[in-house]
């Protein structure tokens, strides 16, 4: 525990200064959205506290608003808006509508009629009425609503790291993906202690002697900007050429840290999800992306993969990795299961991914076409001589690739199946393998080595660079400790790639990193 | 002065206020009387543009109250709402000081009128620094009086000024409301559904009911020439007292008998009601005092029989007419 925390020290200390800019993004992100749903969510409750009849339908658009997946609702805002601060505090600043407007209208609803009736039949205006009367016995109920809104705003604006704006969720979004716990506490601590905080400071003010509601007039604009102004866009260094990466790949040694000092690549960089990076760089938001290099998306937004020639990215060749005692069993597995290898190259398994994820069609669909284009499509022989049992992690390549096995098997063996897709992750899958609930499923060499076997920094060192020794081990490996073989690979290479536009890849003659690297510095 | 001519509040369903003309004079107090939904209050609150009149024409002050701006005509009629309706975040000071506020008094003027106001309402100064939360029912309602006097409106609405109160202090306040020199002079138009509250503090009575007036005139001409039926049962229940309190000493003058000059006199005002007179007679049952009444240089014999027989013979003298 102590050394827990030692480390977790430790690792704040050493990234101190990301910490510093990440918290004050944060900060800024949370109250410029809150500043702006405050400027228009106020006047938007007032004037709906005197057209009632408007009430009902500004109450439920501000709270279907609310009910739209954070997430999704980023996702919407890139197209209109991009990537990066505009588009992530507008949907903060939807967000925190609902409490503003529900609150500033319930707040001015209930003042006592007797009061606003004494107010006006001593002759003060419309103006002075909502000013001195209303907004001021309002205030502790809107205060309540704008204490809602900004613990909702802290929490969602972790989310902001997933459209490049920035914020304590490149921490905690980097540290999920890396299974780093100390990554991911260093976000989330500082994340729920704003959360606190300003949650403890606005109880503060909403208990204030209801006298002092004119001083909060004035004090919370004030404040707000002051809060606001921490969020400086990362400054533009280096090129006009915008990257977009994915938490992951910035804090692997093997990503982003790879391409500085193996290339000494110099880009300007923002972190964004996975789940909007393809279309935000089909979009021209983004120049340069991190990404598979066999995922669909690049075909369906016409990207183009960066060729590593310095090889600083971990091969990962796809096989089927079985358990030895089951190939012992069934001799005719291991040759018909070996059929495949060769037969899968990174564009074909693009265009497969592309068809299943993108255009939706059935994994199933897409294997037998695949065979029957390859001519390896042969019509089950419905054998009983015994069952396979196949797993698979839960995304498309895998489920396409276990579908094109049950047909090599039931085609060519006598062996039935059965497949249990969707095993969640790595570790899943292979505790199945090993404790005998599935007989085989397709796995990546670097995971074999990264993820399952984790041999000393050295040991990785030394075989990383090349394909043939990173296979060749971790075929060793998994004989020896678990009796698993690794079959054959099956030719493609999942593996992190750079990619661009085709188009301007092709325009600027850039077709491996070092070109990209040359085409920055000289620009 | 306030006069309403062929006034209306229809809304949707309802006559609130069904086709009502009469007039307040300059320094008058007229009260409203009349059940509940009669359109009492929507009646005050048109002469104030809280409501604006469906038809009709209503003048105060000789001006139309349609041809000027409403805020600026609202701050020349000081209005008293039942529920008190101060400002909870405004100290007793500051919610006193409001119109004049409004109208832009010098800092030195609003703080001695609202000192002036206190001690007149009998309110002590050091609760001008509290809120209105933090008083008495009977002080709000005090306070309540003296924001809307502050700027020495010469037409107050009130509108059931004593109705939040218990009937103590309800009473104890109508007494220093009707001693109050502030008052005296203003034109005052007052809302009550309490019969003996209206004869006590109005110089004329208006008894509506559903939107019309029935009768308007004064304490006696309801109580002894009532125009119909309606008029008779609504006054029906404290028939008797209400008789009592509003026959003066003066009144029935000429009916008492002379008194005999001799020692021991307690002097009694002929300002004072019959009502008042038996109280104070009857506190002194056993005593061997006399009471004497003087008037210029005139002397009655003041006693419980005799009272009863002046009283008697003065109704009677009603019904003749
Ligand atoms: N804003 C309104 N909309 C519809 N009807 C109303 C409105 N205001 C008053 N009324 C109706 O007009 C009638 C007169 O109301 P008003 O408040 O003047 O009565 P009131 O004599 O003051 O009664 P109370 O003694 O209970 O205060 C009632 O029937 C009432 O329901
Ligand atoms: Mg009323």
């Amino acid at each position: 525990m102590n050394e827990q925390q030692q480390t977790l020290w430790n690792f704040m200390a050493q990234q101190s200064d990301k910490l510093l800019q990440q918290t004050l993004a944060h900060i800024g992100l949370t109250f410029i959205s809150l500043f702006l749903s405050i400027l228009i969510g106020i006047p938007t409750g007032i004037w709906i506290s005197r057209k009632k009849k408007w009430s009902g339908p500004v109450l439920g658009i501000a709270g279907i608003l609310q009910t739209i997946p954070s997430i999704a609702l980023l996702g919407f805002m890139i197209p209109l808006l991009g990537i990066g601060a505009r588009p992530a505090i507008v949907a903060l600043m939807l967000y925190a509508f609902l409490p503003i407007i529900r609150n500033t209208y319930t707040g001015i609803i209930g003042v006592n009629a007797a009061v606003t009736d004494a107010a006006k039949g001593m002759g003060m205006s419309p103006s002075q009425i909502l000013f001195k009367v209303e907004l001021p016995l309002a205030m502790p109920v809107i205060l309540a609503g704008i204490r809602t809104a900004t613990v909702i705003n802290v929490g969602v604006a972790t989310l902001a790291a997933y459209i490049a704006a920035g914020g304590l969720g490149e921490f905690i979004f980097g540290g999920i993906a890396l299974n780093n716990t100390n990554m991911i506490l260093a976000g989330a601590i500082p994340a729920a202690l704003l959360a606190i905080i300003f949650d403890f400071l606005l109880a503060k003010a909403q208990h204030f002697n209801i006298k002092k509601a004119k001083t909060a007039f004035i004090a919370i604009p004030i404040i707000l900007i002051a809060l606001s102004s921490f969020y400086l866009l990362p400054s533009a260094i280096g090129s006009k050429m915008l990257a977009g990466f994915t938490p992951e790949f910035m804090g692997r040694s093997d990503g982003y840290l790879g391409l500085k000092n193996k290339y000494g690549l110099n880009i300007r960089t923002v972190v964004i999800s996975d789940a909007v990076m393809y279309k935000a760089a089909y979009e021209k938001q983004l120049d340069v992306i991190s990404g598979y290099s066999t995922d669909g998306r690049l075909k369906a937004y016409d990207l183009v993969v960066l060729k590593d020639d310095k090889t600083i990215f971990p091969p990962y060749y796809a096989a089927p990795i079985v358990r030895e005692e089951v190939l012992e069993k069934y001799p005719e597995l291991e040759p018909a299961l070996n059929i495949l290898s060769g037969k899968i190259n990174d564009s074909i398994m693009t265009e497969l991914n592309y068809r299943v994820d993108y255009l939706k069609q059935s994994p199933e669909k897409v294997a037998r076409d695949f065979l029957t284009q390859q001519k390896l499509y042969k019509k089950p022989r419905n054998g009983k001589k015994g069952i396979i049992q196949m797993g698979s992690k839960i995304f498309g390549e895998q489920y396409i690739l276990l579908q094109i096995y049950a047909i090599l098997l039931k085609g060519n063996t006598d062996l039935s199946v059965e497949t249990k897709t969707g095993l969640g992750g790595t570790k899943i899958c292979f505790d199945a393998l090993t404790n005998d609930q599935i007989d085989l499923y397709p796995e990546y060499t670097g995971t074999g080595l990264l993820v399952v076997l984790q041999p000393d920094n050295h040991t990785i060192q030394s075989i990383i660079g090349n394909k043939e020794s990173v296979f060749d081990f971790v075929q060793k490996e998994f004989m020896r400790k678990y009796h698993i073989k690794w079959l054959k690979p099956i030719g493609f290479n999942n593996a992190y790639t750079l990619m661009m536009r085709k188009k301007q890849a092709s325009d600027l003659k850039i077709r491996t990193i070092s070109e990209l690297k040359m085409y920055i510095d000289d620009n | 002065m306030i006069r309403l001519k062929n006034v209306s509040k229809f809304y949707k369903s309802t006559k609130a206020v069904d086709d009502i003309s009469f007039e307040v004079k300059e320094g008058e107090t007229v009260v409203l009387l009349g059940t509940s939904g009669c359109g009492k209050t929507t009646t005050l609150r048109m002469i104030n543009r809280l409501v604006e009149p469906s038809s009709g024409k209503i003048v105060v002050n000789g001006q139309n109250i349609l041809e000027q701006p409403a805020e600026k005509m609202r701050r020349g009629i000081g209005y008293v709402l039942q529920h008190h309706g101060l400002f909870p975040h405004y100290t007793v000071a500051e919610n006193i000081s409001i119109v004049p506020n409004l109208l832009k008094w010098s800092k030195d003027k609003i703080i001695n009128r609202t000192r002036e106001l206190l001690e007149k309402l009998q309110l002590s100064q050091t609760l001008g620094d509290l809120y209105p939360s933090q008083l008495s029912g009977g002080q709000q309602q005090r306070v309540g009086l003296a924001r809307a006097l502050a700027a020495y409106p010469p037409v107050l609405l009130m509108d059931e000024p004593l109705g939040a109160l218990d009937p103590v202090t309800r009473v104890g306040i109508r007494k220093e409301f009707t001693t109050l020199d502030e008052l005296k002079r203003k034109t005052i138009l007052m809302v009550t559904h309490d019969v003996q509250e209206a004869f006590e503090l109005g110089d004329r009575v208006c008894l509506m009911d559903k939107g019309k007036i029935v009768q308007i005139g004064k304490a006696t001409d309801l109580l002894f020439n009532p125009i119909n039926d309606f008029v008779r049962s609504f006054i029906k229940e404290q028939h008797f007292q209400l008789e009592l309190e509003n026959i003066f000493i003066n009144d029935i003058w000429s009916l008492l008998p002379k008194a005999i000059d001799g020692t021991n006199e307690n002097k009694i005002s002929p300002e004072n009601s019959l009502w008042q007179v038996l109280e104070t007679v009857s506190a002194r049952q056993q005593g061997f005092e006399r009471f004497v009444s003087i008037n210029n240089n005139d002397k009655k014999q003041i006693e419980i029989a005799s009272l009863m027989a002046a009283y008697t013979q003065y109704k009677n003298s009603f019904n003749h007419e």
